[in-house]
C-alpha cells in the first residue's frame, strides 16, 4: 500500500520503459534461437525440395506484378525529379546514368524488400499463426514432422532465393521506365541517354544490389514466421502477429539496408 | 505403459501441474477429467513432448522422455497419435493428404498404394468416399473422424485424445465413444483421453483419474469413481454447483476482488 503511494510518475514511466525494453531483448534472443534452429534444420536431410518450389512460386510468381509496378514508376518519376535537378546546370545528360545507379544500388532491393515484406510478410506470419493457434503446428510435430523444417526452411530458403530475381526484373523495368519519362516526355536524345545509363554502371552496382536483396528476402521470411510461431489467443493473436510482422520486417529491410550499404560502399 | 513421476509445470508464477503420479497400463483406456483450466491438456501435451516438463519422469516403455534431445523425442513420438480438440487438420490440404501426411513423411508405404491404405483408415473411423473433400468442408463430428484416421494412420501403440467429445451433438458424441472402443479393441493400443464430459468418461474408461489443482486426487475404475468418497471428486463428477471446489473458487474470486479493491485504492 505505502509502496503503490509512493510510486510516483518517473518511475511509473521508467518501469514501463524497462518492461517494454525487457520484452524487445528477450523477443530478440528468441529470434536468434529461432534463427539457430532454422540454420540447422536447413542442412539436414531430407530436403523439402517441393515444398521450397511451392514456396518459389508463392513468394516469386505471386509478387512479380506488384514489384514491377512498383520499379517502373520508381524509375519514372526518378526520372522526373532528376531532371528538374539537373536542368538547373545543365547536365541532363547524365540524368540516364544516376537514374540506373539509384535503382540497381537502392530503390530496386529496397522497394522490392518493401513490397514483399507487406505482400508475403503478412501472409507468411497469417498462415502460420492461424496454423499455432488451431494447434496444427502441434499435429505436425505429433506426425513425426518438424514445424521448423517443414514450414520455416522452405520459406526462408524460396525468398531468399526469389528475391534477387525479382531485383533483377525490377532493375530492368526501372530503369526502362526512366529512359522513356525521359526520351518521351522530357525529350532526351535517346541515344546519349542510353549511352550514360550504360557508361558508368559497373557490375558491382548491380551484384551489390542483389546481395542485399538476397539478405533482405532471408530476413523477411525469418521474422515473419517467427511472428507467426509465437501468435497466441485467436483470430486476434494472428491479426496481431501479422501486423507486428509486417512492421518489422519492413524496418529491418532499411536498417539492414543502411549497414549493409556502409559495409559494401 | 506408461509412468508419470513427480511431474511439475508452471507458466511464469503460474504452477499448472504439481507433482502428477499416474500409471496408465497398456491396453487400456485411462481417462484424465478434471475442470476446464486445470492443465489436463499440458499434462499430455508433455507425455508426447510438445511441453518440456520441468521437473519429474515421464517414462515411455521404461525410457524417460524428459530427458531425451529432439532427435530422440522424434523417435519416441512415433508411437504415439494424438486427436486434438479442434482436430487440428491442415486446411491447405484435402482429406486424402492430411490422413496420408504421416505415411509419405515415414516413407511406409510406395505411392501408389497410399489412397488405398488412406480409405482403409478412413473405413476405421466409418467414412468413406471424402479424400477429395477440403477440411473446411466437412462437419464437426466428419473433422474428429478424420484427425482420428490421420492419427491412427502410422499405427501408434498410443493414442492420446484431447477432449474427443466436445462440441459434438450428444449423438455423435457416443458415435466417437464406440470409435475409442472400438480401436482399443481392433488395435490394442494404449490411450489416454482428457474430457470434462462425464458420460464419455464413463463409458470408454477402464480406469479413471481426477485432476485438481495440479495434482491426481484418485483414480479408479468407473464404478469407484461413481461411488467415491471424496468430496472434491464426487461433486465433479455429479456435477453439483456446490461442494469443495465451487467454495474454494469462491473464495478465490472473493480474494481477487477484495485485492483489486485495495490496488484500486493505492493507486490514486
Amino acid at each position: 500500500m505505502t509502496d503503490n503511494r509512493k510510486r510516483n510518475g518517473v518511475t511509473a514511466f521508467l518501469e514501463t520503459f524497462g518492461t517494454r525494453v525487457f520484452r524487445m531483448v528477450e523477443d530478440l534472443g528468441n529470434l536468434f534461437v529461432f534463427l539457430l534452429q532454422c540454420l540447422t534444420w536447413m542442412f539436414r536431410p531430407p530436403s523439402e525440395i517441393r515444398n521450397i518450389v511451392k514456396q518459389m512460386e508463392e513468394v516469386g510468381v505471386n509478387s512479380l506484378p506488384v514489384v514491377l509496378v512498383t520499379a517502373t514508376f520508381t524509375g519514372m518519376v526518378l526520372a522526373l525529379q532528376s531532371w528538374s535537378g539537373f536542368q538547373r546546370f545543365q547536365a541532363t545528360s547524365f540524368v540516364g546514368t544516376v537514374v540506373a545507379l539509384s535503382i540497381t544500388r537502392e530503390l530496386g532491393p529496397v522497394f522490392a524488400g518493401l513490397m514483399v515484406s507487406g505482400r508475403v510478410g503478412a501472409s507468411m506470419a497469417a498462415e502460420l499463426g492461424t496454423m499455432k493457434v488451431t494447434e496444427q503446428i502441434d499435429a505436425l510435430v505429433t506426425l513425426a514432422t518438424n514445424p521448423v523444417k517443414y514450414l520455416v526452411v522452405p520459406r526462408v530458403v524460396a525468398s531468399t532465393l526469389v528475391l534477387p530475381v525479382l531485383v533483377v526484373f525490377a532493375d530492368l523495368v526501372g530503369v526502362l521506365g526512366g529512359y522513356f519519362v525521359s526520351v518521351y516526355l522530357l525529350g532526351a536524345n535517346p541515344y546519349v541517354y542510353a549511352d550514360k545509363t550504360y557508361q558508368y554502371l559497373e557490375f558491382r552496382d548491380i551484384y551489390t544490389g542483389l546481395v542485399k536483396a538476397a539478405v533482405f528476402g532471408f530476413l523477411i521470411a525469418l521474422i515473419s514466421c517467427y511472428n507467426g510461431f509465437i501468435a497466441q489467443g485467436g483470430a486476434e493473436g494472428v491479426g496481431r502477429a501479422t501486423t507486428k510482422a509486417v512492421v518489422a520486417s519492413s524496418m529491418t529491410v532499411l536498417v539492414s539496408d543502411y549497414f549493409m550499404t556502409s559495409y559494401m560502399f | 505403459m506408461i509412468e508419470i513421476r513427480g511431474l511439475h509445470k508452471r507458466f511464469g508464477k503460474n504452477i499448472v501441474l504439481d507433482g502428477i503420479e499416474l500409471v496408465v497400463p497398456r491396453g487400456k483406456n485411462t481417462v484424465v477429467i478434471g475442470g476446464s483450466g486445470t492443465g489436463k491438456s499440458v499434462l499430455i501435451k508433455c507425455v508426447v513432448g510438445l511441453l518440456r516438463a520441468d521437473e519429474g519422469e515421464i517414462l515411455i516403455d521404461g525410457e524417460d522422455a524428459t530427458k531425451m534431445d529432439e532427435r530422440e523425442l522424434v523417435r519416441i513420438r512415433r508411437k504415439f497419435g494424438m486427436l486434438f480438440q479442434g482436430s487440428a487438420l491442415f486446411d491447405s490440404m484435402n482429406v486424402g493428404e492430411n490422413v496420408a501426411f504421416s505415411l509419405r513423411r515415414l516413407h511406409l508405404y510406395p505411392e501408389r498404394q497410399i489412397r488405398d491404405v488412406v480409405e482403409e483408415k478412413l473405413a476405421m473411423v466409418g467414412l468413406r468416399d471424402i479424400q477429395h473433400l477440403m477440411p473446411a468442408e466437412l462437419s464437426g463430428g466428419m473433422k474428429k473422424r478424420v484427425g482420428l484416421a490421420r492419427a491412427i494412420a502410422a499405427e501408434p501403440e498410443i493414442l492420446l485424445y484431447d477432449e474427443p467429445t466436445t462440441g459434438l451433438d450428444p449423438i455423435m458424441a457416443d458415435v466417437i465413444n464406440d470409435l475409442i472402443i472400438s480401436l482399443r479393441e481392433l488395435l490394442g493400443v494404449t490411450s489416454i483421453s482428457i474430457t470434462h464430459d462425464m458420460a464419455s468418461a464413463y463409458k470408454i474408461a477402464d480406469q479413471i483419474a481426477m485432476l485438481y489443482k495440479g495434482k491426481i486426487v484418485e483414480v479408479g475404475t468407473p464404478e469407484e469413481i461413481r461411488n467415491t468418497r471424496n468430496p472434491v471428486v464426487s461433486q465433479f463428477v455429479e456435477g453439483r454447483a456446490e461442494g469443495p471446489i465451487t467454495a474454494e473458487h469462491e473464495e478465490f474470486v472473493r480474494f481477487v476482488r477484495r485485492s483489486g479493491e485495495t490496488g484500486t485504492q493505492g493507486g490514486r
